[in-house]
């Protein structure tokens, strides 16, 4: 096969028809923008899932002497050092589960909670012993949180047991939506993308069945007259996965500049992974257009 | 060179077959005129040949391979072993003169060089040496049938398969293709005309099949059109 032939014949074959070739570049750009983008963010939760949640603890929260008021289980006041030890023994007892405990008395609370809350009017109201003393619990798999829960829940002095990977989940589950609306998008624009390729194929193989019909005359192999086909529309979608790379770096120079200045707290994916995913949607984009192309061939060029 | 050995063609939702129970032989290097009024079943006879029908019962073997068992992705290399002609040319209109009989050969892969040589060859076998860069559109119909001829014969095959050859020329002109199908017939190569050119036929004398309703009623050496149709 002569590639000088097979470029001409593509070039032809896509000036003639401009226009299809601009909706099926865009609708393959958006629709595997939308699939990097999906991806990205799976990283990104990710990421933040293994940066989190080596830092996540369970805290058990005690009794203080407000409490006694209104929480039905420590209406026996604030909780005793007796049963902080107790619970700590227990804790120790655990050690397939727990990795470390540290205990944190009132006034450090306090004085954490202050620095957290620098503004809050209640500062000057509240004293230490209004904030509950906890054990900070470190898991050796932040996901047991249920065995630390069921042991310790509603025990003598124990206001509550929470855990701080509820918080994240949050936002995790928010992300996690986020991703599934991005492919759920996706899915849709690619089933156009699809139609679209097949449509223009299906022009195109009408416009030139002159030629094929002579190149199957003459005994033109079935791969060199499809081949024209197939490349042209592997080739609209090359240029669709270019735009669509383009978008996602746009997407990732907005976030690294604009968003990462603002949202401190979150680690953001680096560009080694967007760069990672371009590989992977040009050749997504380029097999599937190149496939779409052979089954309408299939139906329309037959031997 | 072709046989039909109780060769039967019937298409979907058709009653009557077009083409029922026919057998016959053509050695290589006949010249053969396929006659018969239209639905006679002279298209579906060439496109057996062709292979862009395969056969409902019996066999149809051309060039020495049983077509009913040749699987799709030998045909290509089939159909380079003949050459096929028709009623309409068949020319790619922006393309020139030798554009047109270069296109076949770039397309089966053949290498730019040989290409370069062959083609003005047989552009002078057909007569239309220094018409080589005109636009097919500048040239008569029997001119433009003898690029399509050309383009047929370029890679010498065993076998040419015409489809009313002379249907769209003016008497002159079927004559000039004529003598040129006859041409190239003496250099051995089998050739399978489908006509209704009554003049034609009287005046080669060849050998004459006849199809009438699917059925092969007559085939004759040294023959003519025949009945009045």
């Amino acid at each position: 096969m002569r590639a000088q032939f097979v470029l001409s014949e593509i070039g032809v074959g896509l000036r003639r028809n401009l226009t299809m070739t601009i909706a099926v570049v865009v609708s393959v750009a958006l629709s595997l923008a939308l699939a990097g983008a999906s991806l990205l963010v799976r990283d990104q939760v990710n990421s933040m899932k293994g940066y989190w949640y080596d830092k996540v603890e369970v805290s058990i929260y005690f009794c203080t002497k407000a409490d006694a008021r209104n929480s039905p289980q420590c209406d026996k006041g604030a909780a005793t050092d007796q049963q902080i030890a107790d619970i700590k023994t227990q804790l120790d007892k655990m050690d397939s589960v727990v990795q470390t405990s540290t205990f944190e008395n009132s006034t450090e609370a306090y004085k954490h909670w202050k620095e957290m809350n620098p503004d809050n009017p209640l500062i000057s109201v509240l004293g230490p012993d209004a904030i509950p003393q906890s054990w900070r619990v470190k898991l050796k798999d932040p996901t047991k949180y249920d065995v630390i829960q069921s042991a310790f829940a509603g025990k003598p002095g124990v206001k509550s047991v929470e855990d701080q990977r509820k918080i994240l989940e949050n936002l995790f589950g928010l992300l996690n939506g986020l991703q599934t609306a991005a492919f759920v998008i996706m899915v849709l624009m690619l089933f156009v993308a699809l139609l679209l390729i097949v449509n223009t194929v299906r022009v195109s193989a009408f416009s030139r069945r002159r030629e094929t019909g002579i190149m199957r005359l003459v005994g033109a192999s079935n791969f060199y007259v499809q081949m024209p086909f197939i490349a042209e529309a592997a080739f609209s979608a090359l240029l669709g996965a270019v735009m669509a790379s383009g978008l996602l770096l746009g997407g990732h120079f907005f976030v690294q500049n604009w968003l990462a200045e603002r949202v401190q707290f979150i680690h953001f994916i680096g560009l080694s992974s967007v760069l990672a995913v371009i590989p992977l949607l040009v050749v997504v984009g380029m097999g599937m257009a190149g496939i779409a192309a052979f089954f309408t061939l299939r139906k329309y060029l037959k031997v | 060179m072709i046989r039909f050995d109780n060769v039967s063609k019937t298409y979907p939702k058709q009653n009557r077959p077009a083409l029922d129970n026919v057998s016959l032989e053509i050695e290589k290097g006949e010249f053969v005129f396929l006659v018969g009024s239209s639905g006679s079943g002279k298209s579906t006879f060439l496109r057996l040949c062709l292979r862009e029908e395969r056969p409902s019962t019996g066999e149809v073997h051309v060039l020495g391979k049983d077509l009913g068992k040749l699987s799709n992705w030998k045909v290509p290399h089939m159909r380079r072993q003949l050459g096929t002609v028709f009623q309409d040319f068949r020319l790619l209109p922006n393309k020139t003169v030798a554009q047109n009989v270069a296109f076949a050969l770039e397309v089966i892969g053949k290498p730019k060089s040989a290409i370069g040589k062959v083609v003005p060859e047989v552009l002078d076998l057909v007569g239309l040496g220094g018409k080589e860069d005109r636009m097919p559109g500048e040239l008569s119909g029997g001119e433009q049938q003898r690029v399509a001829i050309a383009r047929a014969f370029v890679n010498r095959p065993m076998l040419l398969i015409a489809d009313e050859p002379t249907g769209n020329l003016d008497p002159q002109n079927s004559v000039g293709i004529m003598k040129l199908l006859d041409r190239i017939n003496r250099t051995g190569t089998t050739v399978l005309m489908a006509t209704h050119d009554q003049a034609i036929v009287d005046q080669m004398r060849k050998r004459v099949i006849e199809l009438d309703k699917g059925l092969l009623v007559r085939d004759q050496a040294r023959g003519v059109y025949g009945y009045q149709h």
